[in-house]
């Protein structure tokens, strides 16, 4: 079948070849100047990032309307608007807080910006993807740059090996979703999952259906981190240099949300009795594993990572019913949770200086003396990843609570309020640690020269405040793009 | 003034308030004078409240209400009725005490302990005006973060266990408050108070709900078993965090009892209120016991608290036994109101009892019972607050401690004379254990050498104690301006139990 070439195709495309036109310049650019002229590649990346958020905006589709490429390949709707958005901004993000730690390791070489952005271009081809193979792309662009970034700190083991240990795990995870897609692809004779959606009814084998949904939610368990998929993720965010820790644990937890929504709602819709259910047990594994784990941690980066799992848990809950608002519901969590995740990991990367790693608990002691500010927004960012009111997180749990109760699933509420207070006790001790035990020394904290670092981790901070005030727009931008 | 939106400028000017001593406040002085300023404007914008709040209406007043979120039909609701204007009064009063009090004692990172105790302030004044539910809840958890802090960082040795304990214990109950709020959300569409009292419900649904209020309310109380955070939060946390923990952060049970438990669920309420009467008995009578053995004067008046509040929760709910039970509206309203003024009386005298106790602490920073003795010989003005708020404490008609205890034990009387005659007991072990607390520590021979040593009041902590004292008289002779504010609100929510919902 000979596919014609639609010119207007590329305009729907525009924002990723924006990306991809810049990324390509940047990394000719990166090439010509010296070490000490990197300055140059940070704010050139960062205004690729900007330019192509605003070519997102500009293409935006009009309200409910999709608009298609390349024959249903690819898809631009208010789903992927927000998503696109989101996983600029935090990827944005994860660049500002990124330069002076790199710096003083030696690792600020323009691999590193290039690769984050050649798996932003995957993230936003991830989210848009209309039929499997897409998908498969945008994934596998992700993951391999992720991969790259685990290691960029070659001649550290513990990098090496949380890198190994990402790569293998991560490909078998491929493999998982490549042969579950396989099977769906057997069953239902096309790629397209629209497509997909409307034969599911009437294939003739529809266990082989059965058998590629469930290797489908094992290898997308696995890139979000739900338990009991989550092993390599405490060991990658431990390892991983602190300003790609920050990236990893965030934009691509909202991509893989658009992946889990674009397989199971828009490809496997009609099945959804059947992956409710499994999503549901993910989720009571990941907050019982995600909460009960992370109290045994000393250091702040595992300590993290296991709390990823229980929120990828909570998050979750917006899936059990299969209903838009639902959906949108989880859509509001996942941004909540990357933008106070990168709150946290920011703080760690601020704090850490040549020669010092500020990630076990104990080196956070007496910040409050030390500094008061960054205290405060490190204590914000706990706050709301526990999700105490007025802060951004508890209007994300509120909001997913109020799926999983709509959807009839009161039991799996109530399993997740018990995970949340026993998780409670470890962030609070984060704010313990902080506030209550004395400081070493009582001399000011270090903090590096990195004034716009400072001033956006300060910003990325008191927006959680804000956005737990105000939190209708973003509510209101989500439900509308799924139609609510 | 009936244009100005009175209630929010209450909440908001604290609040904003505490950020202004954190960004000003470098100096302590400045950071001591700074929040002083900010809760005396609080307290002269609370007096219009009280005036323009019409009693003989009743029902809520001062309305303000905007959309929040339309998602989900959450406003800004805002009212008040004459049991939130007495409520807010006294948490507007306590807090100018509880800042000009803590001048003294808290010299390190002092705008820290100032911009909490104000953010404090008005996250109470949020909660006692809020009509939204989720409003409600938002400044129900909110408050847990200054008070997280403020035990943790000025207070005793084991402040980390007990300002932990604190948290996780409080956010246990509530957060299952938060899933009856949602249920009762799916169930009407909205997160108003007055839609959930509307709201038909089943008598199963109601038991579920009611109990999900019961863990966050009686957690709060804190009522009989769920009291054990309490006298760990107390001794550990500074005097001015113990004031208004006791003082205030108390009466918010209470005050859910009366806004949620009652109206929303009232015949599982009716159902289940012998195990509420029940376990307020046992607290009054096995408590007052405990109080008597404690050695630590906080702990011996936190569980004087947990006795006193027990109250609380008996005038409540015998409340509801008699208008279901007996159709007797006048006793009913007789034992609600007492047990408003019982929630008035104890925030003052708790409040100055937790004074006192700080005023000793200042001294000989110890609070063991057996240190001191004889503070009278060297502590006259001292020893006078002392033995009056001990005679409030344990009732002593004239003070206030008094009204609120009759009128209850008058209600439960006309229920059943066995929960009066319990009831009652209180005035027994109550005055056993203050009694013998005075003469240990105000009475005798000065044994200590260290006492001997002891200066009287000075002018900041006469003006406190002087104030707590004005209130505690006050109410104890003349009631009726603290009844007459309350009534029709007493009354409308007495009649509204009438009604059965399922």
């Amino acid at each position: 079948m000979m596919i014609p070439f639609n010119p207007a195709d590329l305009i729907t495309i525009l924002p990723e070849l924006v990306l991809l036109g810049t990324t390509c310049a940047i990394l000719l650019i990166d090439l010509f100047i010296k070490p000490s002229q990197r300055n140059i590649t940070h704010w050139l990346s960062i205004a690729a990032i900007a330019l192509t958020s605003f070519f997102v905006w500009r293409g935006a589709p009009e309200l409910g309307q999709v608009v298609t490429a390349f024959n249903g390949m690819f898809k631009h709707d208010g789903i992927s608007v927000v998503l696109k958005q989101f996983v600029l901004l935090t990827s944005g993000l994860s660049l500002f807080y990124a330069r002076n730690y790199m710096r003083d390791r030696k690792l600020l070489i323009g691999e590193f910006y290039l690769l984050i952005l050649f798996a932003t271009i995957g993230m936003m081809l991830l989210v848009s993807a209309g039929s499997l193979i897409t998908a498969y792309l945008g994934l596998e662009l992700l993951a391999l740059s992720s991969y790259a970034l685990v290691a960029l700190n070659r001649d550290s083991a513990i990098s090496a090996e949380a890198a190994i240990k990402y790569f293998v795990l991560g490909a078998l995870a491929s493999g998982l979703l490549l042969y579950g897609m396989s099977m769906i692809y057997g069953a239902t004779g096309t790629l397209d999952l629209v497509a997909i959606s409307g034969l599911i009814g009437q294939v003739e084998h529809p266990g082989w259906l059965a058998i590629g949904l469930v290797f489908i939610v094992s290898g997308v368990a696995f890139k979000l981190g739900a338990a009991p998929f989550h092993m390599w993720l405490p060991d990658v965010y431990h390892g991983a240099p602190t300003p790609v820790t920050v990236f990893i644990g965030s934009a691509p937890k909202i991509a893989a949300f658009g992946l889990l929504y674009r397989l199971l709602e828009d490809g496997l819709g009609p099945m959804s009795e059947h992956w409710t259910l499994m999503l549901a047990i993910l989720s009571v594994f990941s907050l019982a594993v995600g909460n009960v784990f992370a109290i045994a941690q000393s250091n702040l980066k595992r300590l993290l990572a296991y709390s990823t799992i229980s929120h990828i848990g909570f998050m979750l809950l917006g899936f059990v019913g299969a209903s838009p608002a639902g959906y949108s519901a989880a859509m509001f969590y996942i941004i909540s949770y990357t933008m106070t995740a990168t709150v946290a990991f920011g703080i760690i990367a601020l704090l850490a200086r040549a020669g010092f790693e500020c990630e076990e608990i104990d080196d956070f002691k007496g910040l409050n003396q030390r500094s008061p500010w960054y205290a405060g927004i490190m204590a914000i960012s706990m706050f709301s990843l526990a999700g105490i009111p007025p802060l951004f997180g508890f209007f994300a749990k509120l909001l997913v609570l109020n799926a999983a109760i709509d959807a009839g699933f009161l039991w799996l509420a109530i399993v997740a309020i018990i995970f949340a207070i026993i998780g409670l006790y470890y962030y609070l001790r984060v704010v313990k640690v902080m506030y209550f035990d004395p400081a070493a020394d009582d001399a000011p904290v270090p903090l590096p020269s990195d004034l716009p670092m400072r001033w956006v981790i300060s910003l990325n901070g008191l927006a959680l405040i804000v956005l737990g005030i105000a939190w209708g727009p973003l509510i209101d931008w989500c439900n509308r793009a799924f139609g609510v | 003034m009936a244009h100005w939106p009175l209630l929010s400028i209450l909440i908001w000017l604290p609040i904003i308030g505490a950020g202004a001593v954190l960004a000003f406040g470098r100096d302590p002085r400045v950071a001591r004078w700074l929040s002083v300023l900010i809760a005396v404007v609080t307290l002269v914008a609370s007096i219009p409240l009280y005036l323009g709040y019409d009693a003989i209406s009743g029902g809520m007043q001062f309305i303000e209400s905007h959309a929040w979120i339309d998602a989900l039909k959450v406003t800004y609701g805002l009212g008040v009725d004459g049991i939130s204007v007495a409520l807010i009064v006294l948490t507007t009063f306590t807090s100018v005490l509880v800042l000009i009090g803590s001048w003294g004692p808290i010299n390190k990172r002092v705008s820290q302990y100032m911009a909490a105790m104000l953010a404090l302030e008005g996250m109470l004044i949020g909660i006692f005006a809020a009509t939204d539910a989720l409003l409600f809840y938002v400044f129900f958890e909110a408050m847990l973060i200054p008070m997280f802090i403020i035990i943790g960082v000025w207070g005793g040795p084991r402040r980390v266990y007990a300002t932990l304990k604190f948290f996780i214990y409080t956010f246990f109950g509530s957060i299952f408050m938060l899933i009856a709020l949602i249920y009762l959300h799916m169930k009407t569409g909205e997160f108003s108070l007055a839609a959930f009292a509307a709201a038909p419900l089943s008598t199963t649904e109601q038991a579920w709900l009611f109990f999900a209020f019961l863990a966050g309310f009686a957690i709060k109380v804190p009522m009989w078993p769920v009291h054990t955070w309490l006298p760990d939060a107390h001794v550990e946390a500074p005097t001015g965090g113990s004031v208004i923990l006791a003082a205030i952060m108390l009466k918010v049970g209470g005050y859910g009892f009366i806004r949620f438990s009652l109206p929303i669920t009232p015949d599982a309420s009716q159902e289940f209120a012998w195990v509420i009467i029940a376990m307020s008995l046992i607290a009054i009578v096995y408590i007052g016991y405990v109080a008597l053995v404690q050695e630590d004067m906080k702990k011996l008046i936190a569980y004087s608290s947990v006795a006193h509040m027990a109250f609380v929760t008996l005038g409540i709910f015998i409340a509801l036994a008699l208008v279901r039970e007996h159709s007797n509206i006048d006793a009913a309203r007789l034992g609600m109101q007492g047990a408003m003024v019982q929630m008035i009386s104890h925030g003052f005298v708790s409040g100055a009892m937790f004074t006192c106790i700080g005023v000793l602490y200042d001294r000989l920073h110890t609070r063991q019972i057996d240190e001191y003795g004889g503070v009278l010989n060297v502590m006259p003005w001292f020893g006078g607050f002392f033995i009056l708020f001990s005679m409030a404490n344990c009732g002593l008609p004239g003070t206030s401690g008094f009204v609120g205890e009759f009128m209850v034990i008058l209600a439960s009387f006309q229920s059943s004379p066995f929960i009066a005659l319990v009831a009652a007991f209180t005035l027994v072990i109550g005055a056993a254990y203050t009694l013998w607390l005075v003469k240990r520590v105000i009475f005798g021979e000065v044994t200590n050498p260290k006492v001997a040593k002891f200066k009287d009041l000075d002018a900041r902590e006469w003006i406190v104690l002087g104030s707590f004292a004005v209130a505690v008289l006050a109410i104890g002779i003349y009631p009726k301006p603290l009844t007459d504010l309350m009534d029709s609100s007493v009354l409308q929510i007495v009649n509204a139990l009438m009604l059965s919902k399922a």
